[in-house]
């Protein structure tokens, strides 16, 4: 099939970007999408020209690192999945592909569709973890945990850190992401004991970093490749009340 | 060969690990502070010994490609993790997991590093636990386990197919917890491009940042190498696109030792290629051999609709060729037995390189419910790659390079051959011999990681601390850069014809014909040339555009690439010096004449270890495997 891409391109974060269209031959509906921009980097690296620079690592779905605005839409045409999951066959031959990268304030581009995420990792720093060393821990079963909170925790835990339900935010919010590593970890009997510390430490970075706040549209719930639900964002607020009403 | 000292400590087997601690060197805290370790890959390997470093006292820098430590490949196994923990009260023990994972690797690893890999499986549960890992509970609350390949316990841990994402999210979050302390220093999206050695011991490394390109220096008094398995040297498997081996070849061209580089193992299950542009393999579970029955047409080049070929014209090999195990051969057979029929013309799919797995006798026999609630996930994501519905027609499946048993040489102290130098996880050669167990992985880089390396690291640093790296702007340093820096233009400036893509395709040809499931002499006799011949014309002819000072995936990729075809002529030397079959080393000119393998152990019961000489020259050294615990049998599946 031949497809019309119409591709972001943007040498760095300080150079102004713009759309560039490329007709690409030969592509065939069981390549991925990510495939078949490898493809029409060969063709480019062929005639002299810079390749298009795309994030990528396992092309399974679960590194989290691939991440690009389809057609208006992060990760592509279907719900929850990951963009190297999608494949030629979702789109008509000689259609139209735009692809950008993620839009966001907190997410500065740093060439063509590649976005510096590091803000994710920094809001994590603040507390996104269990307080122990290595070493010092009992027997597993010493402590035990109800099926179902297990299950709620791993629903959270699931999380990629992909970034999609940030850039399909009209606000840029940044609540999914939070939600979901608070949750995992209040779910816990281990990370429970630290949870007012650590919504108010990881709610507070995630405000410092520019991401907007939440009004409720679902948008991110239905991007999310690990369909983490909006009820997290919910579970978050009201944990962090909570932390706000006990504090000292 | 004295070079080689596996410094296997004292004493019966149980006390091992114990005496080594009891024995070596400590460090006060102090002085800690005053020692700087270079740990270079975040996986669960390297972000776990980062993560414990740093809570030890030590500066730590560590190093990853990707934009996060959290998409290091750890990440996307999907099985589990064992454990002898014995909480079934099956009969599972330190010695029968020992055992096992021993014979899993045809008795081709060290007595005592396997015994240690099993007696700290149990506390690494506990220590994953308290770190938050949702592992599946039973309805009481206590954890569940599951029964994996090779194994008659059920010591396998789990977290969904998810295990490998919720463990590596751990690791992740504790080394996110001493970035904070400002223990950690992280450099993201940075590939290691050179050792560097000073006075013979590791002294820092070269690195190119990502994103500027710009070549920089870092000194450390240790460095730490967790930088992966290296089957992209395949091209196509199962791994993540970045993998790479880099990082393992430059050490060992600067002295570190390559041991059992060929061992590979093959995965029977994954997704075949479906086009020349595909990139990668996705892996299926291997638990769809329990209701599915693998088979190819009888007649080559049967190009029929599976639904239109009778059963007398279907050959369902396994079951005629292993009657006793039929599907369930085991890994390395059944793949073995799947690349046999696919050469001789009877593969399936676009391309004749797959094989069926067909479900229809198990609905027919079950019922679609059933196997619906069996591996309806599977199915799904089946359906999302390719589009098929498998319930209607069977799958097609291939088999896939997948983990690196190979590796660099380690010593039970997980220190390389160059002093300072150490190599954790998938990237070292330690614990599993010719052959890896299912959910063995997940807990080796671990374990590696968070349990043996800061315990055996001191030993080194104690002296040390009298015995600072040169600075980072010293001669030996500049002169590393230069090096790197020279590599890279002169790669720039070739402006061949051909892209890099172009010759990995070709690389990862000659690898999977003769070095991969089957090997004979006269394959890899004439890979090596052909190998050969390759970086030459890579080196004369690849295209690689834009420039070194600026984000740049093409020159990524071509960098990776030049080390790979070194590596795969040493894959190939060390496949054709092993006059022998064992795990997944299977050399057609060494099997029984029921097509088993056929193991030498009064020749080849070793770890070969080379030594780089100069460009395609290697040296073999051999560490010899004394068992004095067990004795090695012959790994029968009749």
């Amino acid at each position: 099939m031949r497809v019309n891409f119409k591709i972001w391109r943007q040498e760095s974060h300080q150079e102004e970007g713009s759309f560039k269209d490329y007709s690409v031959d030969n592509i065939t509906s069981d390549m991925s999408l990510l495939e078949a921009l490898d493809y029409l980097n060969e063709t480019l690296v062929l005639k002299d020209e810079k390749v298009v620079a795309f994030d990528y690592d396992c092309r399974e779905g679960i590194c989290g690192q691939c991440g690009i605005f389809v057609n208006g839409r992060a990760h592509g045409p279907h719900d929850n999945t990951t963009t190297c999951q999608v494949h030629m066959r979702s789109f008509e031959d000689g259609q139209t592909i735009v692809l950008e990268p993620w839009r966001a304030r907190a997410f500065p581009i740093v060439k063509d569709l590649i976005v510096d995420r590091s803000a994710l990792d920094r809001i994590i720093q603040k507390n996104g973890y269990i307080t122990v060393k290595t070493g010092g821990a009992g027997e597993a079963n010493s402590i035990l945990v109800a099926k179902k909170d297990a299950d709620k925790a791993m629903d959270a835990a699931a999380c990629i850190g992909c970034g999609a339900c940030i850039a399909t935010c009209k606000n840029s919010s940044a609540s999914l992401f939070t939600a979901a590593k608070i949750n995992h970890l209040d779910h816990l009997p281990q990370g429970k004991l630290e949870t007012n510390e650590r919504v108010m430490a990881m709610v507070s970075q995630m405000e410092l970093e520019n991401f907007g706040s939440c009004s409720f549209t679902g948008a991110c719930e239905i991007e999310c490749p690990q369909s983490i639900s909006i009820t997290e964002i919910a579970r978050m607020n009201n944990l962090f009340l909570k932390a706000k009403l006990t504090k000292e | 060969m004295t070079r080689l000292d596996a410094k296997i400590p004292e004493g019966e087997l149980e006390k091992k690990w114990s005496n080594y601690q009891a024995k070596s060197n400590l460090i006060n805290p102090a002085n800690k502070r005053k020692l700087k370790v270079i740990v270079v890959g975040s996986g669960l390997a390297g972000a776990g010994a980062a993560a414990t470093m740093a809570e030890l006292g030590y500066q730590v820098e560590c190093f990853c490609y990707q934009d996060s430590p959290r998409r290091a490949h750890s990440v996307a196994a999907q099985g589990g993790i064992n454990a002898c923990k014995n909480y079934q009260h099956d009969g599972d023990s330190v010695w029968r997991m020992f055992y096992d994972t021993l014979k899993g690797g045809d008795f081709r690893s060290r007595e005592a590093n396997v015994y240690r890999l099993a007696q700290l499986s149990a506390p690494l549960i506990d220590h994953f636990a308290a770190q938050g890992v949702p592992f599946a509970r039973e309805y009481g609350g206590t954890l569940a386990n599951r029964s994996f390949g090779g194994v008659q316990v059920e010591r396998t841990f789990y977290a969904r197919g998810q295990t490998g994402q919720q463990l590596l999210v751990a690791a992740y979050s504790q080394l996110s917890k001493m970035v904070e302390a400002k223990k950690v220093t992280m450099h993201t999206r940075h590939e290691m491009l050179e050792l560097v050695v000073t006075d013979g011991k590791a002294s820092g490394i070269i690195t190119r940042n990502l994103i500027t390109g710009e070549i920089e220096a870092h000194n450390a008094h240790a460095v730490v190498l967790a930088t992966g398995g290296y089957s992209r040297v395949f091209r196509l498997s199962t791994l993540a696109i970045g993998c790479n081996g880099s990082a393992i070849w430059r050490a060992h061209k600067k002295g570190a030792f390559m041991a059992g580089p060929s061992f590979t193992q093959i995965h029977p299950t994954a997704l075949p290629q479906s086009s020349d542009s595909q990139s990668k393999l996705t892996l299926m579970s291997e638990s769809l051999r329990n209701d599915g029955r693998i088979w190819v047409p009888k007649n080559k080049d049967d190009k029929r609709d599976p639904s239109l070929i009778q059963e007398e014209d279907r050959d369902y090999y396994l079951e005629r060729r292993y009657p006793s195990f039929g599907n369930l051969a085991p890994r390395d057979i059944s793949s073995r037995a799947a690349k046999e029929r696919i050469d001789a013309g009877h593969g399936v799919g676009p391309l004749r390189n797959a094989v069926y797995l067909d479900f229809k006798d198990a609905i027919n026999r079950l019922g679609l419910k059933v196997i619906k609630d069996r591996y309806g996930n599977l199915f799904d994501m089946y359906k999302k790659i390719t589009g098929i519905d498998a319930y209607k027609s069977p799958m097609l499946i291939s088999p896939a390079a997948h983990f690196s048993m190979g590796g660099l040489w380690v010593d039970y102290e997980l220190m390389t051959t160059i002093p300072g130098l150490y190599a954790i996880g998938e990237c070292n050669y330690s614990d599993h011999g010719a052959n890896r167990l299912g959910a063995n992985s997940l807990l080796q880089a671990s374990i590696d990681g968070y349990f043996i390396l800061p315990n055996t690291i001191n030993n080194y640093l104690s002296s040390a601390i009298k015995n600072d790296p040169p600075k980072s702007d010293a001669p030996e340093f500049t002169e590393a850069k230069s090096q790197v820096e020279q590599r890279i233009s002169r790669l720039l400036e070739i402006k061949g014809s051909k892209t890099v893509d172009h010759f990995h395709r070709d690389l990862g040809h000659i690898m999977w014909q003769e070095c991969s499931m089957s090997r004979n002499e006269a394959g890899l006799k004439k890979a090596i040339i052909d190998i050969k011949k390759l970086k030459e014309e890579f080196w004369s002819d690849v295209k690689i555009t834009g420039h070194d000072k600026e984000l740049n995936q093409e020159l990524e990729k071509g960098l990776r690439l030049a080390d790979f075809i070194e590596l795969a002529i040493l894959m190939c030397e060390d496949a054709l010096e092993r006059n022998e079959s064992c795990g997944a080393h299977f050399r057609e000119e060494f099997q029984t004449p029921e097509g088993e393998a056929l193991r030498d152990d009064s020749q080849f019961s070793y770890v070969s270890a080379w030594e780089f000489i100069n460009e395609n020259e290697f040296k073999l050294h051999k560490e010899q495997l004394n068992f004095e615990f067990v004795k090695p049998t012959v790994r029968s599946y009749k």
